[in-house]
């Protein structure tokens, strides 16, 4: 009953950098190392604040242009509505007992998670001063090309966020 | 639900294979449990084992990989050295507590 899992590998694309959209990723990865299942996790575009030291545990939940939000637009859009919805999720995620994102990525790393981060993006955001090679989190094994991926994916369950 | 026999005793587990009855639950059968899974049991288990069970006591749950690591003292690596591939279902399993129904 424990060995169902033995040759299965997940690869995890995290592109997008706000709360809501890193914590499904985290949550996956970590579920996943606790079923003993293989796990990779690239980050790239937007998906690189999750890795970012400066901006990992400042992350932003946006309330507008969401529906799924029981507040209108024109609510959601005035200033501070940004900071409001971030505090009040961080806050429900606190309450459920899930780490902080920096903290979340040293339990993945610690479980044996294997975390790449996209050349291309880094290079973008280098390039855009938004992001320098040093700002990125040290359980993160390299810096890796589309095509690497490709390579250590092979064989792997995909899933895109 | 099955029964099967673990240690000379007559033991109940549910339909995911956990132990459905804490109650028949001992140190000899915790040592065969592990045994069929592979671990053989050294102090640090039992410590990661006492603590799993007191806390399903106060909680009513068999408790999550974050809460083991933050209270019985037993880092993230070095739980998944005592109980590889799948620690928080293992400590369960040998523990005689149900399948943990936590995320983390």
């Amino acid at each position: 009953m424990f060995d169902q899992n033995e040759d299965r590998k997940l690869c995890i694309i995290c592109s997008k950098g706000t709360l809501d959209m890193a914590y499904p990723g985290l949550v996956l990865a970590n579920a996943a190392l606790m079923e003993g299942i293989d796990v990779t996790i690239f980050f790239t575009f937007w998906g690189l604040d999750i890795i970012n030291k400066r901006k990992m545990n400042h992350l932003k939940f946006v309330p507008i242009g969401n529906p799924s939000m029981p507040i209108p637009n024109a609510i959601g859009g005035l200033p501070g509505m940004t900071n409001v919805a971030t505090a009040v999720m961080k806050h429900e995620i606190a309450k459920l007992d899930f780490p902080e994102v920096g903290e979340f990525l040293e339990i993945i790393h610690d479980s044996g998670g294997k975390m790449y981060a996209c050349k291309m993006s880094v290079d973008m955001f280098h390039d855009m001063h938004m992001m320098n090679e040093e700002d990125i989190y040290e359980g993160v094994e390299a810096v890796v090309g589309a095509t690497d991926f490709m390579e250590m994916s092979n064989g792997a369950q995909i899933i895109f966020i | 639900m099955t029964t099967r026999e673990i240690a000379g005793k007559t033991v109940d587990f549910d339909e995911q294979g956990f132990m459905s009855n804490p109650t028949q639950w001992d140190k000899t059968v915790a040592e065969a449990l592990a045994d069929e899974i592979g671990i053989d049991l050294t102090e640090r288990h039992w410590q990661v084992i006492e603590f799993c069970r007191s806390d399903y006591q106060s909680q009513g749950d068999a408790p999550t990989m974050r809460r083991i690591t933050q209270q019985a003292g037993v880092p993230t690596k070095e739980l998944y050295q005592l109980f590889p591939k799948g620690p928080a279902k293992k400590v369960a399993y040998v523990a005689g507590l149900k399948k943990p129904s936590g995320c983390i």
